[in-house]
């Protein structure tokens, strides 16, 4: 039923459109103004004037406010820090073989060839599925709103997101408790054997650096598990009676408030209860048995000479802490989701503006053929809406080759460098402490290189438009 | 109301003679030495931000209501510098500006940009500030700086409970303090927090290091780049540094993570609600935040001990401070200098806490508690007191967010870099900054 009334609100979308196609006939209407024009040849001169009087006041702004500072900044970037020597193009040189600016040059690509796409995609994805929403307004809006606050605001907001701590960090809080439910850290982590004593560290696990014989009773020190994190029913350490085989105990051997003596069971010792022991003996595990609330355990089986008593590295499986999102290797792509994040709202909302203006029919008449909804925006919506699509990854462009703020804001100052980009590496080199107005200016005169193509396919597509 | 009288004395003191502005000022006592300074406005620009500037801004208000000029506070955060030299460029420096790098003040004096202090601004400072602190304050026989807040950056504060769990005593000497941090991590108890994500705390590690293994004059010229980086004594600190750093569990969040916190963190994880370490190396400015957290309280749940001396080195403080110098030779830019150099205005920021003074004739008293007053009192008393050699150093270097110093040292806590590859670097990276020098 719904079906049905759509065309109709595509058919009214339709005339909406058309009325901007009426707009040539509107310029065509305006032409006989052109006509005067020719008559009037004596107040040519008298014209000429009055545009010069009236293009006056925006083109001193033009030479003041743009030409000279591109005009002084190449000129800057001809001369040393200071200004005062001419070093020719030593300033280019040494921005493509200095290690930071390479980087900076480096990370700018990355953000250029991955950003812009995935956000115009990201777009696209949400503009054609908000089409086919209830209260598509309130989804719009809320996917809109990040383009509502600052990128500084937003940088501060994401180094929460991304902090490393699960306690504090958003996605890692999210990553953690997703792993830990599939697998869930040792009781023991952190835990490990006091230096000097009976083990070394194996794979994880600890096992004893010389043979045990059966009849011998071994005790374990473990040190560095805090007391939080002592078992409950965990009893004073004992060893288990005498028996036949082999016995021990395990127990940390820490006297809360200091005073206990190292490598002996002082009185309020606690023992480590469900700690896995395995007996091993050339080199296979034997045995296995689990200490008692005392943390003793005993192997009554093994009557022989030579074992390994090792605790299983499973009893120390660090808990997992989720990714160092702004350490050196991610944090680029960390800057980057939290870019997409800000610009996908606005990507959607210019390609849905897009999609309103489409052609319903040629939609229907597809489906009418029997297209798949697939076929459908792959082979009509796409092609469609495409000059948007490119507005919006041009748009991108440019604006992801300036990105400084969130890359200022973001990423911690151990990091920073990693992240670097050009635009930032131009702050840093000329009011960063560098003071080197040269080197900075080279880089600007660099990125104002790299936007002009963007720039250009701008303004000629606008010619286009108008013409 | 209380406060009147003090401190129509104290602008006695400050002010002197201070004929410059003199005359019509309506209130009748303090008429004779109070400038009167009605519809001039001096902006001070300073890194402090938060609680810091709120105290502050209660020394301005009184400059204000003493004067009857406009004061204008702006906050430059950590990039000061680039904002005064951004407002230089332009031709409108702030009149006054809190500088925290003598190095950057020596930029901006070679390039005459600062104003000697003249009158009865250059006379509070010889009545209140010892000939060290004034020292610090003069370029090339000039003076220009009045050091409005020091720092004492040779503590390390540390939890009493968690001490106390392990049955610990604060170390005193360098192998004690290792001895402490292994008992701690046999309790369970991460030792200490490196906040390697702010730059500048490293650098405090390695000042107090370098001060007590390579001693103050070679301290004083490896400031000066006089000494090249890969001497041996930097070395020698730099091994004590990773000897340190790299003992497993030692640090918390191991060397990848320990980059990843900053200081404002750091001082959470320690003395927060869910304590991760027991100890936190930062000067005394720590103490302030600890009061901010208000979990456990100074002097009570959260104590000092000074940095540990290193194979039998003297007690040294690495002191820090904000020197205010004058970018205007103004009347109202003197007068707010001389208010700066008088014990009065050191005592309303004291009150506050979070403050220490190298004024010497500022009463103890003034201070909030009695860890301020011991923190202040070993500035003040300290046999070997050298400024925070980071700082003394070109801004490129030791000076800002991504300074070479700042960014190698955090690779040096972060990556295994041998010392000596890391005292060629940190040498390579000098030569580049210190220029001509």
């Amino acid at each position: 039923m719904t079906r049905a009334s759509e065309p109709v609100g595509g058919d009214r979308a339709k005339v909406l459109a058309n009325g901007r196609s009426g707009a040539p006939a509107h310029r065509r209407q305006g032409d006989p103004g052109a006509g005067g024009r020719r008559r009037g040849g004596s107040r040519l001169g008298e014209r000429r004037v009055l545009a010069l009087l009236f293009l006056g006041p925006a083109a001193l702004m033009l030479a003041v406010l743009v030409c000279y500072p591109i005009m002084y900044t190449i000129w800057l970037s001809l001369h040393g820090g200071g200004g005062a020597t001419f070093v020719g193009a030593d300033n280019y040189v040494k921005m493509f073989t200095a290690a930071e600016t390479r980087r900076a040059i480096i990370n700018n690509l990355v953000w250029v060839v991955v950003t812009p796409s995935v956000v115009t995609t990201l777009g696209l994805i949400f503009a054609v599925l908000t089409e086919k929403v209830r209260r598509a307004t309130a989804f719009k809006l809320i996917l809109f709103m990040p383009m509502a606050i600052s990128f500084l605001a937003a940088g501060v907001t994401f180094r929460l997101v991304y902090d490393e701590n699960p306690e504090r960090g958003a996605l890692n809080a999210v990553i953690v408790a997703v792993h830990d439910t599939f697998a869930p850290p040792s009781p023991y982590y952190g835990a490990n054997p006091r230096d000097g004593g009976p083990l070394a560290a194996v794979d994880g696990g600890y096992q004893t650096t010389t043979p045990v014989d059966s009849g011998d009773a071994v005790a374990l020190p473990v040190v560095g598990l805090p007391q939080d994190r002592i078992p409950a029913d965990a009893a004073t350490a004992a060893l288990p009676p005498a028996g036949p085989g082999l016995r021990g105990v395990i127990w940390l051997d820490f006297t809360r408030g200091g005073g206990g003596k190292a490598g002996v069971i002082d009185a309020t010792e606690k023992g480590l209860p469900e700690m896995t022991v395995e007996a091993v003996a050339d080199g296979t595990v034997i045995a296995t048995t689990r200490t008692d609330a005392a943390g003793g355990f005993a192997f009554p089986e093994l009557t022989g000479d030579g074992y390994t008593i090792r605790l299983a590295a499973e009893n120390f499986t660090e808990p997992f802490n989720g990714l160092t999102w702004l350490g050196p290797g991610l944090v680029t792509p960390a800057v980057i989701g939290a870019y997409i994040w800000i610009w996908a709202g606005f990507a959607m909302v210019l390609i849905s503006a897009g999609l309103a203006a489409l052609p319903r029919e040629a939609l229907e008449a597809a489906r009418v053929d029997g297209a798949t909804e697939w076929q459908v925006f792959r082979r009509v919506t796409v092609p469609l809406v495409r000059p948007v699509l490119i507005v919006v990854l041009v748009t991108l462009t440019i604006n992801v080759l300036k990105v400084f703020d969130l890359i200022y804001v973001l990423p911690p100052e151990s990091s920073q460098d990693e992240a670097n980009v050009v635009a930032l590496e131009m702050y840093r080199v000329s009011f960063g402490g560098g003071l080197d107005y040269g080197l900075g200016s080279a880089l600007a005169v660099l990125l104002f290189v790299l936007v002009l193509p963007a720039m250009l396919f701008n303004i000629r597509r606008l010619r286009r438009d108008q013409g | 109301m209380v406060r009147k009288a003090p401190l129509a004395a104290m602008l006695a003191v400050a002010a002197l003679a201070a004929a410059a502005g003199c005359g019509s000022n309506p209130t009748p006592a303090p008429s004779a030495a109070t400038i009167d300074l009605t519809g001039k406005t001096v902006e001070v620009a300073a890194t402090w931000s938060g609680t810091e500037q709120e105290n502050f801004q209660a020394v301005l208000d009184e400059f204000a209501k003493l004067t009857k000029a406009t004061v204008k506070y702006t906050s430059g955060g950590n990039d000061l510098p680039v904002l005064l030299n951004s407002r230089l460029a332009g031709g409108a420096p702030p009149d006054v500006a809190f500088i925290p790098q003598p190095g950057v003040v020596a930029e901006f004096a070679k390039r005459g940009a600062l104003k000697p202090l003249t009158g009865d601004a250059a006379a509070a400072v010889s009545a209140n500030f010892s000939d060290a602190w004034k020292g610090l304050g003069t370029i090339d026989g000039k003076l220009y700086g009045v050091y409005f807040k020091v720092a004492n950056k040779s503590v390390i504060w540390y939890r009493t409970d968690k001490f106390g769990e392990a049955g610990v005593q604060p170390p005193k000497t360098w192998d004690e303090f290792k001895t402490v941090s292994k008992t701690l991590s046999e309790a369970g108890i991460t030792p200490i927090v490196a906040a390697g994500g702010d730059g500048w705390v490293l650098t405090d590690w390695f000042e107090n290091v370098y001060l007590r293994v390579g001693g103050p004059d070679n301290y004083d010229k490896l400031a000066k780049h006089e000494l090249p980086w890969t001497d041996p004594t930097v070395v020698k600190a730099l091994e004590v540094l990773a000897d340190y750093w790299r003992t497993p569990k030692h640090v918390q969040g191991g060397p990848t993570g320990a980059v990843q916190v900053t200081f404002t963190q750091s001082i959470a994880d320690v003395f927060g609600e869910k304590p991760k370490s027991a100890m936190l190396f930062e000067g005394d400015f720590v103490a302030s935040e600890i009061n901010k957290l208000a979990k456990v309280k100074v002097g009570e749940g959260a104590k000092f001990f000074d940095w540990p001396s290193v194979e039998g080195s003297k007690p040294a403080v690495v002191t820090a401070g904000d020197q205010a110098v004058a970018f205007k030779d103004t009347p109202e830019a003197m007068a707010l200098m001389a208010f700066l150099a008088s014990p009065e205005a050191a005592k309303i920021m004291a009150a506050k806490g979070g403050f220490m003074s190298a004024n010497k004739n500022l009463d103890p008293a003034a201070y909030p508690d009695p860890t301020t007053r011991q923190l202040a009192s070993s500035v003040v008393s300290a046999e070997l007191l050298r400024f925070d050699l980071s700082d003394l150093t070109p801004q490129a270097f030791g000076g800002g967010t991504s300074a070479h110093m700042w960014v190698l040292l955090q690779e040096f806590l972060s990556k295994p870099i041998t010392p000596a590859a890391l005292a060629q670097l940190l040498e390579d990276a000098a030569k580049k900054d210190f220029g001509s020098n």
